[in-house]
């Protein structure tokens, strides 16, 4: 049987537990066995736990953690942020932690802010997640009530305040930096680094952003070790992973498996296959920022090295399916409008470069396209890759182009050649 | 001047709208820290913000009203324009785009006459798009107000307008 640490506590009717209710399925253990240990001992533990990111970077939490100042070297006030601005087109996955077990990342939270000794976290959630915000407050309030969260928790000497801050909305407050911003009431803006957030972040003191899934793996690995944990894998990082599918197949839907599981595992066998008449093209493995794979290459395994071997990048796992009956030149087109769109503006390429983009696919799409536009479109994903922008927008938006460009080659062409859309019939269909 | 504006946008905020925002400034590490927080407050009263009700927000927060515009401007939900009495966030990201997002939003447009962005006649919606919701396995989606809704189709979005008549 596989164990699932981060679903397990869900309830049937998905509702989530309160807090006697999530207690009496072993909630808060971990927390209390965590406030007996050092911090460094936690921070070891993680990292023996290979428990990398789930937000999409995939960087070590302990590393992550490890690289706070120690609880004797100043500064003293630290902050702990939950990254729950889950806006990465096609995820899901955080959206069902939040609102099915709010404990289990309040918990997470309390383990990792006396970690690396912040007095105070803020969980910063999207703001059209209006379910998961009044759950979330819900939950700090029962935990307050039970000496969990608050002044000297649990005679630890330790003290946690928690906020849950709802977002104005836009994609780049889910970048560390910007979400920084977004927090000072700032328009949200990226900053430049070094410094690192480890040493200086919101209002310049030391900050760690760990997503909703990540600090949800938390309590478990404290509870039952890191050895259990690696054991779940199947993969050289720890641990499970919730893998997401949408599109045209069977069952949509979220599952939480062993870290590392095969694509087609995921595909075929948890979301179906394809329903009848559609045929898949390609997926999008995780977001709107991952390069596509092809299905030659669907028995690729669900981690970051594997993933990344095959040229593109695990994300958030939360898959979306290409199919048959939709124009990829369009679906190219419908990401990169929102990367123009939700680009903050701070540097010019971003700014610049992806409208520019986001008008050529428009003209391929509508038959307008030159035989010269594709030599342009190639041209910005190496302007506008890593290295050349002041954050990871514009690398990611490129990400799928590039990929895109290579792929859907002949598709490209047909556009140009025939000066017209091949898919036009079905550009409006709800089929 | 559409039937949306209404007359009380040129209210002030009124003593416990400003006590509110107040009490989350002193709260807050610094004041303007607080300033989405009332925008939003603004908002939930008023549908939208005002220039009028931006300046007293910028002056209780120690803000200029250009920089706590600058702020507001930048975020997808603050409103900065009237909007109907209920506003309509329809997901155009793709993976509802795969699934049929552009005949909802078609359909949507032909049954409240109106293109994304505008107020139907009676004020009773706007229809703005929205980035990825994150119910895509319910894919295409959206919320009405604080109310999400997927699996749509045509049947279903008349369904669900009906209830606003």
């Amino acid at each position: 049987m596989i164990e699932t640490p981060l679903t397990a506590t869900i309830q049937p009717d998905g509702k989530p537990l309160d807090v006697t209710g999530y207690e009496r399925v072993g909630g808060y253990q971990a927390m209390r066995k965590a406030l007996n240990m050092t911090p460094e001992a936690i921070i070891g533990e993680i990292k023996s736990s290979r428990l990398r990111g789930r937000g999409g970077a995939g960087f070590q939490t302990g590393r992550k953690w490890e690289a706070v100042p120690k609880r004797d070297e100043p500064p003293f006030l630290r902050y702990l942020i939950v990254n729950a601005d889950e806006m990465e087109p096609g995820s899901f996955k955080d959206r069902l932690l939040l609102e099915k077990t709010p404990h289990q990342l309040i918990e997470g939270v309390i383990i990792g802010a006396f970690a690396i000794q912040a007095a105070l976290a803020y969980i910063f959630v999207r703001g059209e997640y209006v379910l998961a915000l009044e759950r979330l407050a819900h939950a700090v309030v029962e935990a307050q009530a039970r000496g969990y969260v608050g002044r000297d928790i649990l005679g630890s000497g330790f003290s946690l305040t928690i906020h849950v801050h709802a977002s104005g909305g836009r994609y780049i407050c889910g970048e560390a930096s910007a979400l920084f911003s977004a927090l000072e009431g700032r328009r949200a803006i990226p900053r430049a680094r070094p410094p690192r957030s480890a040493v200086s972040g919101l209002w310049g003191k030391p900050s760690v952003v760990n997503n909703v899934e990540t600090l949800c793996c938390v309590p478990p690995i404290i509870e039952r070790g890191a050895n259990w944990y690696l054991g779940l894998s199947h993969s050289v990082d720890g641990g499970t992973k919730l893998y997401g599918v949408s599109g045209r197949v069977k069952r949509p839907g979220l599952w939480e498996l062993p870290f590392g599981t095969p694509l087609n595992e995921i595909l075929f066998e948890h979301a179906g296959g394809m329903r009848a008449g559609y045929e898949c093209r390609a997926v999008l493995p995780g977001g709107a920022s991952t390069a596509f794979i092809v299905p030659e290459n669907f028995d690729v395994r669900m981690d970051f090295a594997s993933v990344q071997k095959i040229g593109s990048s695990l994300g958030t796992g939360n898959i979306v399916v290409l199919d048959q009956r939709r124009c990829p030149i369009g679906l190219l087109r419908n990401l990169e409008h929102f990367f123009a769109q939700e680009s903050c503006g701070w540097c010019t390429p971003c700014r610049d470069g992806l409208p520019w983009v986001e008008r050529i696919l428009t003209a391929i799409e509508a038959g307008e396209g030159k035989a010269e536009d594709l030599e342009l479109l190639i041209h910005h994903v190496s302007f506008l890759g890593p290295g050349c922008t002041f954050c990871d927008l514009a690398p990611g938006a490129m990400a799928p182009l590039g990929s895109g460009l290579k792929h859907f080659r002949s598709e490209f062409e047909r556009h140009i050649n025939e000066k017209a859309c091949p898919w036009h019939d079905t550009k409006d269909a709800w089929t | 001047m559409s039937t949306v504006e209404q007359d009380f946008v040129h209210e002030p905020l009124g003593p416990r709208l400003r006590h509110q925002i107040a009490t989350i400034a002193r709260h807050a590490e610094d004041k303007r820290a607080a300033c989405i927080d009332a925008l939003k407050l603004v908002q939930k009263r008023f549908r939208f913000v005002s220039d009028v009700h931006l300046a007293e927000v910028a002056a209780l927060l120690e803000m200029t009203p250009a920089e706590l515009d600058g702020v507001a401007t930048f975020y997808n939900l603050i409103f900065r324009r009237p909007v109907g009495r209920h506003v309509i966030l329809l997901c155009d990201s793709v993976a509802c785009w795969v699934m049929g997002g552009a005949a909802a939003c078609a359909h949507l447009c032909e049954r409240l006459s109106v293109k994304p962005g505008e107020t139907t006649e009676d004020g009773r919606f706007t229809l703005l798009p929205i980035v990825c919701l994150g119910h895509c396995d319910h894919a295409p989606a959206m919320m009405v107000d604080e109310d999400l809704y997927g699996d749509l189709d045509a049947a279903r979005l008349d369904d669900i307008l009906r209830r606003f008549r």
